[in-house]
């Protein structure tokens, strides 16, 4: 199980070569990478910088991830999430599982990178034609995190 | 008792962090975010509206009604939007 934060690309293959080397019981491998987009809101996006909080961050993504093992029976999980200066194109964040069998995998992942959007401090700074403007929290964000603890049952959105 | 501030927190306040002495009467989170506005007025406009000022004591989220201690670290930032 392991959380990197850093300003550094990452090499999905290699990340993924490292995570089920040796490890015969895994069944299946689900991967979500975030990726930079040219445009947000109607307007284009020139790039992009991430600001975090060194600490809180780690803090935040090793408890996520503990919680997603507490869920499923998970032989491995990887977050990668990168700060600082992006341009569109770019990955920003990687989120890997693996279980013996693909449901755990699927489900995992898509709760990781839910939980992770709403929990994790990381702040998007996007450079535009009109100047810099500070990206906003989603609705819709807090809806996707929020049917986790709904499904659960046991914990607050 | 050291304050963080994030993001747009950060630019609107103009610093990242400083070091505050907390009167007595302020006991919790709410109570800090209400003191911190009489600051000053770049504290004050930052701080207005308290929907989108989200508060973490010693790197935990927490509710407004959270009770604070002299050695907390606490940061205010915006709702995040990592991911």
């Amino acid at each position: 199980m392991t959380v990197k934060v850093q300003r550094e690309d990452f090499d999905v293959g290699a990340e993924l070569a490292a995570m089920t080397r040796g490890k015969t019981s895994i069944g299946g491998v689900t991967l979500f990478v975030g990726l930079v987009r040219d445009m947000a809101g109607g307007e284009s996006v020139s790039a992009m910088t991430l600001e975090h909080y060194p600490g809180m961050t780690e803090k935040q993504l090793e408890a996520i991830e503990a919680e997603a093992r507490a869920r499923w029976p998970l032989d491995d999980a990887l977050i990668i999430h990168r700060y600082g200066r992006l341009e569109p194109g770019d990955q920003i964040v990687l989120v890997a599982t693996a279980s013996a069998h693909r449901e755990a995998a699927f489900e995992s992942c898509h709760f990781l990178i839910d939980w992770l959007k709403t929990k994790a401090p990381f702040w998007k700074l996007e450079a535009t034609p009109e100047g810099e403007r500070w990206v906003e929290a989603k609705d819709s964000d807090d809806a996707a995190a929020a049917r986790w603890a709904n499904q659960d049952g046991d914990q607050k959105g | 008792m050291k304050v963080l501030y994030f993001a747009w927190l950060r630019t609107k306040i103009g610093v990242a962090a400083e070091t505050v002495d907390l009167p007595p009467e302020v006991k919790d989170v709410g109570g800090l975010v209400e003191w911190l506005k009489t600051r000053s007025p770049k504290h004050a406009e930052a701080l207005a509206n308290s929907k989108v000022v989200k508060v973490a004591v010693n790197q935990e989220h927490v509710p407004y009604d959270h009770p604070l201690s002299p050695g907390d670290e606490v940061a205010l930032f915006p709702p995040v939007t990592g991911g």
